[in-house]
């Protein structure tokens, strides 16, 4: 008998013991909205990380889209249960830096973790974006894009177009767009996603122009739409003019335009450079070039900014759980990591030596297109105009002008009408949210 | 009136009660009071900062031409879906009454629709309409219409509404049917007999006698128009272009989950429970009474 009970001791021991070294790791929770060939990507990271040390283990959680994951979060913070790392899309950013008591800074979270925060080693556009005006970094960049151009090589042959130079200015792109549709190329020239982020936010970034006060917004304190100046106007008159007769054909507030351009409806097309992975599987014979720029603006083109999403990390975690936030962080941040990340997804590449890698590999010379929104991204050192927008409210505010916009591309407006439109509401409920 | 009903023991039918009284505190009362909690609140989507502000959220919403706009929407959207719902399922049920030959098979498929969740219907609408890649879309274009969903309001909300009264077909398709079997062929036949043609048949006798039915299903499917067709919003148009599809409550979850203004979606949604409780009593008190359900 006391054979017996000394041998369950043991086993009760070892059970113990064995269980308790399972469970040392610290878990970390990851809630992100990367479905397909990206969420791949988001479980590969998490299990070479998990394998490469055993002190803490990173869970991901598929959360449905962009605005699901958001909504998700900010439920689950407000029931006390929040995950440790969320990743949130570039239109959140502003709702995350309005909420700071319920988020942990990125550069605290590494600091705390006793690592030395090198700012210098990360793309300036993406880490810009990201910070605070004094130049605390906020949340940690995981996937960035850049809108750019793309085209039908066959379309532009068939209407004599050049097939090796792409229109560099939106003149270039109308004038060729009208030549696709008179010629019988293609029943549209040209179409394009997201109509406010590349026809507006990245418009200004890129003509170097004010998209609205204080820094668009990035200063903090008041912020007054500037999107009804000349430029624009001529922009989205000449937008709206071209629907008309169906040069330009609008597909949808987001990136529903994608499938006209992939059914060989229009030539042209602006996208984000993370839809290029659709366009290569399509087969299509296509060429990239850079977004175009206004050639009425002085000292066009600046610098485009990024779109994507980063990773936010929720306050009210234990000591234990920054540090293995912070050591995944480090662990993104290493150049294999992101270098694989930016070639397997599109996405841009966070620190400049992973880009230094991807370009020695000659993965440029081979995809040609993939290096073009960096170039944009870096080509300039960003003005007060073009680190970025940011509203507690971007959301709202884009709803606003994709209203507009709509009604205008019906012949409903001009375009002067549709911008005051939208600088009117738009500066309305900005007031409105800020005044919280 | 029924005779009432005595229980002899005091307790018993309270315990009886009891779960479901349970289920309707805490899945209805609760979250009733929450909402109606939150339509006072000014509040930040993480609720970090919350002002109490009585009805100010009210006022605002109410003042808003975004929201009266959408109560158009709303009201031409349902009922353009209660009339195109009804009126094709009225034509399809008479017309099912005089096959002599698989009435059962023509009746069982006429159901089928029903069964689709309405984002799906939404999703089949879609692809059939888009401008780009729809199969019905090309075929309007070829006909010389100038059909564009993504811009066009009108051809929006056509869009929409033939999605949501499809779904809804069937089911006033069986109300239908049952109500014409309860007419009585001899009312029918005599008319016949006195030499009333077909259309005057269906006009002086079937139509009145079909008035419980349609009055019901009018209720029945104003409710549906009001309540159940936001996946099919959400799939085919997103409320747009412009505001042109923007209902109720497509804006409730718009302001609320997309734009994250908790208070105003909050408000929307009491004014709408308003509604449905008021749409509710109407349908107990005078249309329960009225149809006879055979």
């Amino acid at each position: 008998m006391r054979f017996h009970g000394f041998a369950a001791g043991v086993a009760a021991t070892l059970t113990l013991f064995s269980t308790t070294s399972a469970f040392a790791a610290t878990q970390i929770s990851w809630w992100h909205a990367m479905t397909g060939a990206n969420a791949e990507v988001v479980d590969k990271i998490s299990k070479d990380f998990n394998a490469s040390q055993s002190d803490y283990e990173i869970v991901p959680v598929f959360k449905g889209t962009y605005p699901e994951t958001l909504n998700a979060g900010i439920a689950a913070f407000r029931a006390g249960q929040s995950p440790d790392i969320m990743q949130v899309f570039d239109v959140g950013t502003g709702v995350m830096m309005a909420a700071e008591g319920a988020i942990k800074p990125v550069a605290e979270v590494l600091e705390g973790a006793g690592l030395k925060f090198d700012k210098s080693q990360y793309l300036p556009g993406i880490v810009g974006y990201y910070s605070k005006p004094d130049g605390t970094m906020l949340s940690f960049p995981y996937n960035s894009s850049s809108p750019i151009l793309y085209y039908n090589k066959d379309i532009f042959q068939k209407a004599g177009l050049d097939v090796n130079n792409p229109p560099k200015t939106w003149n270039e792109v109308w004038d060729a767009a009208k030549k696709i549709k008179a010629s019988g190329a293609a029943p549209c020239g040209y179409t394009s996603t997201w109509l406010t982020w590349i026809h507006t936010e990245n418009f200004a970034a890129w003509n170097n122009i004010s998209w609205a006060t204080g820094e668009n917004g990035l200063a903090g304190g008041e912020v007054e739409l500037k999107v009804n100046a000349p430029l624009y106007v001529n922009h989205f008159q000449a937008l709206a003019d071209l629907a008309k007769d169906g040069t330009f054909k609008y597909g949808g507030r987001t990136s529903e335009a994608k499938q006209i351009f992939l059914a060989g409806e229009c030539g042209i097309f602006t996208e984000s450079s993370g839809g290029l992975g659709d366009i290569v599987k399509s087969g299509m014979n296509y060429g990239i070039g850079q977004l175009p720029y206004d050639s009425d603006a002085p000292g066009a083109p600046q610098n485009t900014t990024p779109g994507g999403a980063s990773l936010w990390v929720f306050g009210g975690k234990s000591d234990e759980q920054y540090k293995g936030v912070a050591a995944f962080f480090t662990y993104l941040s290493k150049t294999e990591v992101q270098e694989y990340l930016h070639q397997k997804s599109g996405y841009l590449p966070v620190t400049l030596a992973a880009y230094e890698a991807t370009k020695a590999s000659g993965f440029y010379d081979k995809n040609p297109g993939r290096e073009t929104p960096i170039l944009q991204m870096m080509g300039k050192a960003p003005t007060e105009n073009s680190k970025g927008v940011r509203l507690p409210n971007l959301p709202q505010v884009r709803d606003i002008m994709n209203e507009e916009y709509e009604k205008m591309l019906a012949g409903q407006q001009t375009a002067q009408q549709a911008l005051d439109n939208v600088v009117q509401r738009g500066n309305a409920a900005i007031k409105d949210a800020m005044g919280n | 009136m029924t005779p009432r009903v005595v229980f002899p023991n005091k307790v018993l039918p309270y315990l009886l009660v009891a779960p479901q009284l349970a289920i309707t505190l805490v899945f209805f009362y609760w979250p009733a009071g929450q909402a109606l909690y939150q339509s006072m609140l000014k509040e930040d989507p993480f609720g970090l900062k919350s002002k109490f502000v009585w009805f100010a959220n009210f006022e605002k919403v109410l003042a808003d031409p975004a929201y009266v706009n959408s109560i158009k929407v709303t009201a031409v959207f349902s009922l353009a879906t209660a009339l195109v719902a009804m009126s094709v399922a009225l034509l399809l049920a008479v017309m099912a009454e005089r096959v002599v030959r698989g009435k059962g098979l023509y009746r069982t498929l006429m159901i089928w629709p029903y069964a689709v969740a309405p984002a799906i219907a939404g999703m089949l609408f879609l692809f059939l309409f888009n401008p780009s890649i729809g199969t019905l879309a090309v075929l309007l274009r070829k006909a010389g219409i100038a059909w564009d969903p993504l811009l066009d309001g009108t051809d929006a909300m056509m869009l929409v509404v033939t999605a949501a009264a499809w779904k809804q077909i069937s089911y006033n398709f069986l109300f239908f049917v049952a109500g014409l079997q309860a007419i009585p062929k001899s009312l029918i036949e005599a008319a016949a007999i006195d030499g009333a043609g077909e259309t005057k048949r269906f006009w002086t006798i079937v139509f009145p006698l079909l008035a419980p039915t349609t009055f019901f299903l009018l209720v029945i499917n104003t409710t549906y128009a009001f309540f159940d067709t936001f996946g099919i919003i959400h799939a085919v148009t997103g409320g747009g272009p412009g505001k042109a599809t923007e209902t109720l409550v497509y804006k409730v979850y718009n302001d609320g989950f997309v734009n994250l203004i908790l208070g105003d979606s909050a408000a929307q949604s009491v004014i709408l429970m308003v509604i449905v409780i008021a749409l509710t009593a109407i349908q107990f008190r005078y249309v329960e009474r009225k149809v006879h359900y055979g």
